[in-house]
């Protein structure tokens, strides 16, 4: 049975309902789609297949008991979220084997829905990495062209999504993590307001930052997928107590009047030629949908890429200290005494990524640096989240780029850290300002690379941005466009 | 900002990290270039601007006093690489 006939979710439960597959012929299906291509894409750190079957037949039987759109689907999920009994390693050395005790909030929401975990998807280590090369166990590859980069740090998430390995993925965005490799994927990646889906069981990169979120086919998907895992958990204490939402009412055609923000710094130097033309011929369909669109401003968003890393870091630094070869993870060989356990056991358990930005974080917030580096930071964290508010006021969603650039060669940008960072200027100012944005397909450049559209909203305008990405991909079908990924060579 | 080797070396022991001479100029390198990337901040007049460590109004989240069972000992312990009598077991700390 060829995969294209199973491509969404939505697509998958129309088949079940009509009674033209089941649960365990789809899983299969992956399953086997996986053997293909897994040895040339490499998404994945584990995969469940065994279990994932058992599952799946489990499905079958119990039908009649379906309550969720999500009962019977297999995902991937990234190696940073845990699940209990199943060994998460972050795609670090200093993790490997461990295996954690408990489950994650949206683990759990996942599988309270009946859907099905087929494999832990691979990772830049902590989810430090714009590429996925900073893996610690393999890099992943884009499913369009396997020497390219699937972007980082969710990789592994997208790979799997765009190469028909599993119907939907977890991802989380720290600086662009879930909309850069969504962008270089072709496929449709979430980062959801700060608070509105639980980070417990969330291995921490920098807390004030890092968010959950669905990577998904289409626009319908990515609403399925985040009804199930918005919503307030008491073992999340930074967790948004609000009323829950349907996301898939605001899937509408009709955007009439909607009024899209355009940013003319985000069009400027250093964007792709045929990245800029996508996303100008993208304004026309809206102009083209009765969408008004206005400019804004966002004046100091060329200083958000400065007060990420600076945040961020400082952040990591601080999360990271607990890996230190007590409680759980690798234990370095040969040492004199406690602070040399530490020391060797975090200098070679950590990757080279890892420990450039737990030694910029301890810099920052050291004696002597701190006003100069952390606080600013946090004061220009200020002025870019005013600069938001005032230009989502004067517009419903604002479109960008989500990426300067289409997926990038392996080892093209691994040697220089801040050339790699810049690839995430578009994205970062949306985590540091805590609000949603969504990246979706918005076609293909000239060597056949997919473009990304990144749709910035308000605090809790998921609602606005799913409506605004739907109309457009209805309009466009741009998300249809796959990858020739045939099989493993 | 121009980091020494010294430099790295103080805040290579403040993270508990170590590197062998070739990481020290490398890691010199590289982060002094990416610390003069972030001077730019400095254009910036952030005057009187409130540092925002969190975009939520973060408060103290309080439940009930409720005695629940918690993670047992055994699952605790159960990733640690060394453990002694139902603890983790470190190197001397003490002479």
């Amino acid at each position: 049975m060829k995969m294209t006939k199973y491509r969404t979710i939505h697509e998958i439960k129309a088949l079940i309902e009509k009674g033209e597959t089941t649960y365990e012929e789809v899983m299969g299906a992956y399953i086997n789609r996986i053997d293909q291509v897994e040895g040339t894409v490499d998404s994945f750190l584990q995969v469940l297949k065994e279990e994932a079957l058992n599952q799946a037949k489990a499905a079958d039987e119990n039908k009649d008991d379906k309550t969720s759109p999500l009962f019977g689907i297999p995902y991937g999920l990234k190696d940073n979220i845990c699940m209990e009994g199943v060994e998460t390693t972050c795609a670090s050395k200093i993790l490997t084997g461990f295996i954690p005790p408990y489950s994650a909030t949206v683990a759990e929401d996942l599988k309270n829905s009946g859907a099905v975990v087929l494999g832990k998807a691979n990772m830049d280590e902590f989810a430090m990495g714009s590429s996925n090369e900073n893996s610690s166990i393999k890099p992943t590859k884009n499913p369009w062209d396997p020497s390219r980069v699937p972007g980082g740090s969710s990789g592994g998430s997208a790979a799997c999504v765009a190469a028909d390995e599993v119907v939907f993925a977890l991802g989380s965005d720290t600086g662009g993590s879930i909309r850069q490799p969504a962008s270089f994927c072709g496929v449709v990646g979430l980062k959801p307001t700060y608070g509105l889906v639980s980070r417990y069981g969330l291995i921490a990169f920098a807390s004030s930052l890092d968010q959950i979120g669905p990577i998904t086919k289409d626009v319908t998907d990515c609403a399925l997928v985040l009804n199930q895992i918005a919503g307030h958990d008491e073992k999340d204490s930074t967790s948004v107590d609000r009323e829950k939402e349907d996301y898939t009412s605001y899937l509408q055609k009709d955007i009439k009047g909607m009024k899209i923000g355009i940013v003319e710094e985000y069009f400027g130097e250093g964007l792709q030629p045929d990245v800029r033309k996508r996303l100008e011929e993208a304004v026309e369909v809206y102009k083209s949908l009765g969408a008004q669109l206005v400019d804004v401003k966002l004046p100091t968003s060329d200083y958000a890429l400065s007060a990420y890393y600076i945040i961020s870091s400082a952040e990591a630094s601080s999360n990271l200290a607990r890996y230190d070869g007590i409680r759980y993870g690798f234990r370095a060989e040969g040492f004199d005494d406690l602070l040399d356990l530490y020391k060797k056991t975090r200098s070679q358990g950590f990757g080279e990524e890892v420990k450039r930005r737990i030694m910029l974080g301890t810099y920052a917030l050291s004696s002597g640096y701190y006003d100069a580096y952390y606080k600013k930071a946090l004061q220009v964290r200020t002025l870019i989240k005013e600069d938001f508010d005032k230009a989502l006021s004067q517009c419903d969603v604002i479109l960008s780029p989500t990426c300067p650039t289409t997926a990038f060669k392996l080892g093209e940008k691994s040697s220089d850290p801040l050339e790699m960072y810049l690839s995430d200027i578009y994205t970062v100012p949306v985590n540091i300002a805590g609000i949603p944005a969504i990246s979706i397909p918005c076609g293909l450049d000239e060597q056949g690379l997919p473009v990304g559209m990144q749709l910035i909203g308000r605090d809790f305008g998921e609602k606005d941005i799913l409506k605004a990405a739907y109309a457009f991909e209805q309009a466009t079908k741009h998300h249809l466009n796959r990858p020739t990924l045939q099989e493993a060579r | 900002m121009k980091l020494t080797k010294e430099d790295v070396i103080y805040v290579a022991d403040l993270a508990r990290l170590e590197f062998t001479e070739e990481e020290l100029g490398l890691y010199a390198d590289q982060l002094s270039a990416i610390l003069d990337y972030e001077e730019k901040l400095n254009e910036l007049d952030t005057t009187n601007v409130v540092p925002t460590a969190h975009v939520l109004p973060v408060n103290n989240v309080l439940r009930e006093d409720v005695v629940k069972p918690s993670l047992d000992r055994e699952k605790a312990l159960m990733n640690a690489p060394s453990q002694d009598q139902g603890c983790f077991s470190v190197p001397n700390v003490l002479e």
